[in-house]
């Protein structure tokens, strides 16, 4: 299980000194990209390039994404670690933060605080071979660190990726999915739901755990990263076991609602574990730990 | 135990006269009503003495119900973001009962947590606990269950002890309690060993050492959703115990600028947790009260070290359906 036990300790900074948790660091858009009906990336550069000299992060850390007037949402970094000077985010327009953030053009200032969270093991990977799976909005936490691998590509054996949408349409990332598809160093799945295919599509027409399933990628020294709606991956999770995939070597992230990032505001508190701190990566074993409550 | 001072009843006016001369605000249970609740308190005629306890928890002075944990302002294209100033005014919650005053412990506990919480660290270093001893209890009370007691020193800076003739033995606890004594110095007097009033009997009915070991098996079964069956999802429970401190986070802004705010949260709303796509990982209202039980007695005593709860039966008293709090946890200890 992630996160020790922490015993809560008199704050040793004197108050005046203690710095404001929930101050964002003000974001200026560089670049917009639309990705889906309804799903945006925006590229993020810090206005003072002294506070972005000194940000860093790791693959699967999360952030709270502020439209300054509407409120703060919660998405993972899309964009990996290994490419510095600017973080991006993925998000679908859902709600009023995401409207109002969708609503912002390159050049508007968001407010970022972060990064928060557990992050992927990959140091505890090298060697090994990687099979990601991916369905819908869920490949952005997984974009953030299939690139942090593909940047240290001799680390690591085979490389798969395996994403799903329900149409065409919406595929996210659509010219990363085409370049990938192209490289030689990894291999591509993309599919869409039956019914969901236009007549030129040449991916693969099926549901992500059937497609997993008669690819039958060999578990042997390998790590499967799962990430999607809740019913794909319950519906995932058995192919993989029938495949050998032991529970530790599956992984997945959890995504609960979240208000401060820091273990504080409570709601995505399942069952000993916060998501926000113990979280959001979790293995299927420590996932089995907790109660059904994400 | 032992007493460092001895306070007269007739000095109560002159301690609170000196206070407020040296520039504190007074808080403490005043009537209202014919309730009691937490505000400001002028002199010490308007303090609520009787024993009743206060309907909400004194923990706004350090946990407001609202308060700015940013501000922003648009200059054309570009934005201003600024701190807001941490509150300066020194304030005396008095006359509060000892389970209120440990429930400081347990939100610092939350607030503190990995990182620390500036504003509400800023409000309670300058802040003052002074507690009276309870004399009375009723049947919601269950402090003795949960580590403290009608007498029990935690969290308070003076501790006062009612004397059978009026007037009340003095406790000073911390340098805080100390600097309080300073104010009014020559109202406290050398203890005369003056008769105590017996603290409340306050009797439990079950060992939490039986719950926080049940707990863990319990989680499946259908008692949750038996206990809850009443339950309105109102959330005033989370509102007036000492210890709740769940939050919320939202924007109030017009073209010109804005503010962030911390607001007061339940585990008991729906909304709470639902997820944009709208699935929600605790959809029922058996599953919300589960959780604030778990979070208060399991999760909280394994990651903080402490129990989400002082046992001083707010919840049970502000319920408009009448769940006890007390009741449902000598349940929990009773089951297998």
């Amino acid at each position: 299980m992630a996160g020790a036990t922490v015993r809560a300790t008199e704050a040793p900074v004197p108050v005046a000194a203690q710095a404001n948790v929930f101050r964002p660091y003000r974001m200026r858009i560089a670049q917009a990209t639309d990705e889906a009906p309804g799903v945006r990336t925006f590229r993020l550069e810090f206005v003072d390039p002294g506070e972005g000299a000194a940000f860093s992060f790791r693959t699967g850390q999360f952030g709270l994404y502020s439209a300054f007037g509407a409120g703060e949402s919660t998405f993972c970094i899309a964009s990996p670690p290994t490419r510095q000077g600017y973080i991006e985010c993925t998000f679908r327009e859902m709600g009023r933060v995401t409207s109002a953030l969708a609503d912002c053009e390159v050049g508007d200032l968001i407010g970022f605080r972060g990064p928060y969270g557990n992050t992927f093991p990959i140091d505890h990977w090298k060697g090994k071979s990687l099979l990601f799976v991916a369905g819908g909005i869920a490949l952005p936490p997984l974009r953030s660190v299939i690139w942090n691998c593909l940047d240290l590509r001799d680390l690591f054996r085979d490389v798969t990726v395996v994403y799903g949408a329900r149409t065409v349409n919406d595929l996210v990332y659509k010219r990363e999915l085409s370049e990938w598809g192209e490289r030689k160093d990894m291999k591509l799945l993309v599919t869409v739901d039956p019914g969901g295919e236009t007549p030129d599509w040449k991916g693969k027409i099926g549901f992500v755990p059937h497609v997993v399933e008669a690819l039958a990628p060999p578990s042997e020294n390998t790590v499967a990263v799962v990430c999607g709606p809740p019913i794909m991956i319950k519906l995932t999770l058995p192919v993989l076991s029938g495949l050998g995939f032991e529970k530790d070597a599956i992984y997945t992230t959890l995504e609960n609602r979240m208000k401060c990032g820091l273990g504080k505001c409570g709601r995505c508190n399942t069952g000993r574990s916060y998501v926000c701190k113990d979280g959001p990566v979790y293995t299927l074993s420590e996932l089995e730990e907790l109660p059904a409550e994400y | 135990m032992s007493a460092d001072f001895q306070l007269a009843e007739g000095s109560l006016d002159a301690l609170f006269a000196a206070m407020t001369a040296a520039g504190r605000r007074i808080v403490g249970p005043r009537a209202s009503d014919g309730r009691v609740e937490i505000g400001e308190v002028r002199s010490a005629g308007e303090l609520a003495r009787d024993g009743r306890h206060s309907v909400a928890s004194a923990k706004v002075a350090a946990f407001p119900r609202v308060e700015k944990i940013l501000s922003y302002r648009a200059e054309g294209r570009e934005l201003a973001v600024e701190d807001p100033a941490l509150p300066a005014r020194p304030t005396v919650l008095f006359g509060l009962t000892p389970c209120e005053a440990r429930g400081f412990g347990a939100l610092s506990a939350i607030l503190n947590w990995g990182t620390p919480d500036r504003f509400f660290n800023a409000r309670l270093e300058q802040t003052t606990v002074v507690a009276i001893a309870c004399t009375r209890s009723d049947e919601a009370c269950f402090c003795t269950a949960v580590g403290g007691g009608p007498d029990h020193p935690g969290g308070s800076d003076l501790l006062l002890h009612p004397l059978t003739g009026g007037g009340y033995e003095v406790e000073v606890l911390t340098e805080k309690g100390r600097a309080l004594v300073a104010l009014a110095a020559d109202r406290f007097q050398p203890p005369e060993g003056t008769a105590r009033t017996a603290p409340a009997q306050v009797e439990a009915g079950f060992q939490m050492a039986e719950v926080t070991a049940k707990l863990p098996r319990r989680f499946d079964e259908p008692i949750w959703t038996e206990q809850s069956l009443r339950c309105l999802g109102c959330g005033a429970c989370a509102y007036v115990c000492p210890t709740c401190a769940c939050f919320d986070i939202q924007d109030e802004a017009d073209a010109r600028g804005g503010v962030r705010l911390r607001c007061w949260d339940s585990c008991a709303f729906r909304i709470f947790t639902l997820h944009a796509s709208g699935h929600n990982p605790r959809e029922k209202q058996g599953e919300r009260w589960r959780q604030r039980l778990y979070h208060k007695f399991s999760y909280m005593p394994e990651r903080l070290g402490v129990l989400g709860c002082v046992g001083c039966g707010k919840c049970s008293r502000a319920c408009p359906v009448d769940m006890d709090l007390k009741e449902h946890l000598t349940e929990i200890a009773k089951g297998s």
